[in-house]
């Protein structure tokens, strides 16, 4: 074991403004709101230092629009939030799909719906995967499960949204923001990064003007644009999927979750593995795209039963468990909501259950 | 053959869509002569509304971004931020400016942002055909308001450029229009005086111009221009509303 690696001990929401700054995020733009407000209050003092521009604005529409701003005139840029605000974010966030800027938004989910609770959940599942504003779009979406893996991602988010040029989504929870984890900085793999040439930042001499819109009035060119999007989520899907799956080879149960419960999960993984029962775990690292092939595979297993989906929601992620699964095998669901975190005991005497009913 | 004519540089050689008798064709006339004069089109960046000239991006030739209804502000804000020195300039309508964008460009304007914001009230909603809009007058009929806009019902008109003249943020406001030619000279040097605000650093600078919509109004172009000076230049003074020598 290395022991040279210094570990820090970081919060997570601090380690993700650390990370976007690390990343080269150049603005940071949000408003306050339980439980991801380290954010801000972190990048208000060390973003400028970095050499970058820290807004705390009007609303939460201000700050994904000032985004856009950022991101159509070439600059990388991020916002933060939690899920009512969140929620307002979503007219910006499908503007940004349609004028194909990049960008950068942090999650961290409360209880909803309305004002809901400042509890962790994981209730914006829909919401995050399925677009969320108005129009056939997408947007990348990672579900860090730790800090470690918050850091890493918010660093690569930034990566991806610059190659693919559309917004990509951290989505956390109230846990994750709060909980305090040590940590190892380490650079990220360098990926190739487009040219910005595209970008309205002033002609300097450039033989044309750039127009960024999100509108396309014709239908024809409409139609056209929404195609282009729609080959475009086809190669992120192909490209950029990603899962952990730990002990699912001949195993007699899987339990899928995302997030703080996947963690949970483990545990009781290892409870239910002392008790003789074979449990594997699949955890999508990228919720959208969602790993529905490799999970299909997974299920085909004829040492699987069933599979129990885990989730701090009243059942959104198993949706897209079912339609991986295609009704090969029984897909079961155990969720806590509200700000309730589902416990170690829990899970494995719902695993328990259901074995003892497939059987 | 000697020229004594020609369209601004600061404009692409492209069709506009507007209506006969809209003011909005000069009033981009005016600022791309303006970035033209001050040799600003090859660094100047546009923001664009919601509204007839959400197209507008289609005809200046400097580089330009069309922002969500209302937002304009926000949008000019951060390209503002990142790009200091530049001329950053947004293009917005009343119901952009005034109702949807309310929050946007009241705290662009406390925060002091240094661009400079050009409003174009005609007081009605003209691209989605002629509703009420927060500057329609009293008195004046509207698709949303058929007996005409009332004030125990809709409250008075908005008078923005007063609004926003309350923020230390602002340096500089005037109101013009461009209903004849002399109106329309003074509001090009309004125009120019605004971004050589920007340019020195001062502050933020807005020229509301009150603009004819002909076609929502049910008037003919002449009567239009008409209308506009004998009732909305009554309600809306015309003039520096507040100039702030040092920023």
């Amino acid at each position: 074991m290395d022991t040279t690696v210094e570990k820090e001990l970081w919060k997570g929401n601090e380690a993700v403004a650390e990370a976007a700054i690390r990343a080269g995020c150049k603005c940071f733009f949000g408003y306050p709101i339980t439980p991801q407000n380290e954010i801000p209050e972190y990048m208000s003092a060390h973003l400028p230092e970095a050499g970058g521009v820290f807004i705390q604005s009007e609303s939460e529409l201000a700050a994904i629009n000032m985004v856009y701003g950022a991101a159509a005139s070439g600059v990388r840029a991020m916002t933060s939030s939690s899920s009512p605000g969140i929620s307002l974010k979503q007219e910006g966030i499908s503007a940004m799909c349609s004028g194909e800027l990049p960008g950068v938004v942090v999650n961290m989910m409360r209880g909803g719906p309305g004002l809901g609770t400042i509890q962790p959940s994981q209730c914006d599942y829909f919401q995050a995967t399925r677009g969320g504003g108005n129009g056939d779009y997408r947007t990348i979406v990672l579900a860090p499960c730790d800090i470690q893996e918050a850091v890493d991602m918010t660093q690569e988010a930034f990566d991806l949204a610059d190659i693919y040029r559309m917004p990509v989504m951290i989505l956390g929870d109230g846990m994750i923001g709060q909980m305090m984890e040590p940590i190892v900085w380490h650079d990220i793999p360098k990926r190739e990064l487009p040219s910005k040439d595209w970008c309205a930042s002033g002609r300097k001499g450039r033989d044309h003007s750039n127009f960024i819109t999100s509108l396309r009035i014709d239908a024809p060119d409409s139609e056209e644009f929404n195609r282009h999007l729609e080959a475009k989520y086809k190669t992120i899907a192909e490209k950029e999927t990603r899962w952990v799956e730990k002990d699912t080879d001949g195993c007699e149960i899987i339990i899928a979750a995302y997030g703080t419960p996947s963690r949970i999960a483990l545990s009781a993984a290892e409870e239910l593995e002392a008790k003789g029962i074979k449990v594997g775990l699949f955890r999508p690292q990228t919720v959208w795209p969602f790993p529905s092939e490799r999970l299909a595979e997974l299920a085909a297993q004829p040492s699987v039963k069933a599979i129990l989906v885990v989730e701090m929601s009243l059942g959104q992620m198993v949706e897209d468990v079912q339609l991986a699964v295609k009704g090969a095998k029984p897909v079961r669901f155990y969720g806590r909501v509200g700000g309730m975190v589902p416990s170690v005991e829990e899970i494995a005497e719902e695993a328990e259950k259901i074995l003892q009913e497939v059987r | 053959m000697t020229t004594v004519y020609r369209k601004s540089a600061g404009l692409q050689d492209r069709e506009l869509h507007y209506c006969p008798g809209c003011s909005h064709g000069i009033v981009h006339k005016l600022i791309a002569e303006c970035m033209e004069e001050l040799g600003l089109i090859d660094t100047a960046i546009l923001v664009c509304p919601v509204g007839c000239s959400v197209f507008a991006g289609n005809y200046f030739a400097c580089d330009c971004i069309e922002a969500i209804h209302g937002r304009a502000p926000a949008v000019a804000t951060a390209v503002k931020r990142t790009h200091p020195d530049q001329l950053v300039v947004t293009y917005q309508g009343d119901g952009d400016l005034a109702s949807i964008g309310t929050a946007e460009i009241v705290h662009a304007a406390m925060r002091g942002e240094k661009f400079t914001t050009v409003f174009i009230n005609n007081a009605i909603y003209g691209m989605t055909g002629g509703q009420m809009a927060p500057t329609t007058l009293l008195g004046q009929r509207a698709t949303t308001a058929p007996h005409g806009r009332m004030k125990e019902i809709h409250g008075s008109p908005i008078r923005m450029a007063e609004l926003l003249s309350t923020m230390d943020g602002l340096a500089y406001a005037e109101r013009v229009c461009v209903a004849d030619i002399p109106h329309l000279n003074k509001a090009k040097k309004a125009i120019k005086k605004a971004f050589e605000v920007q340019l020195a650093g001062k502050g933020f600078s807005f020229v509301e111009v009150l603009s004819a919509c002909p076609t929502n109004w049910g008037m003919t172009p002449l009567e239009a221009n008409k209308w506009l000076l004998e009732n909305m230049a009554a309600y809306y003074p015309l003039g520096v509303i507040k100039e702030v020598e040092e920023g």
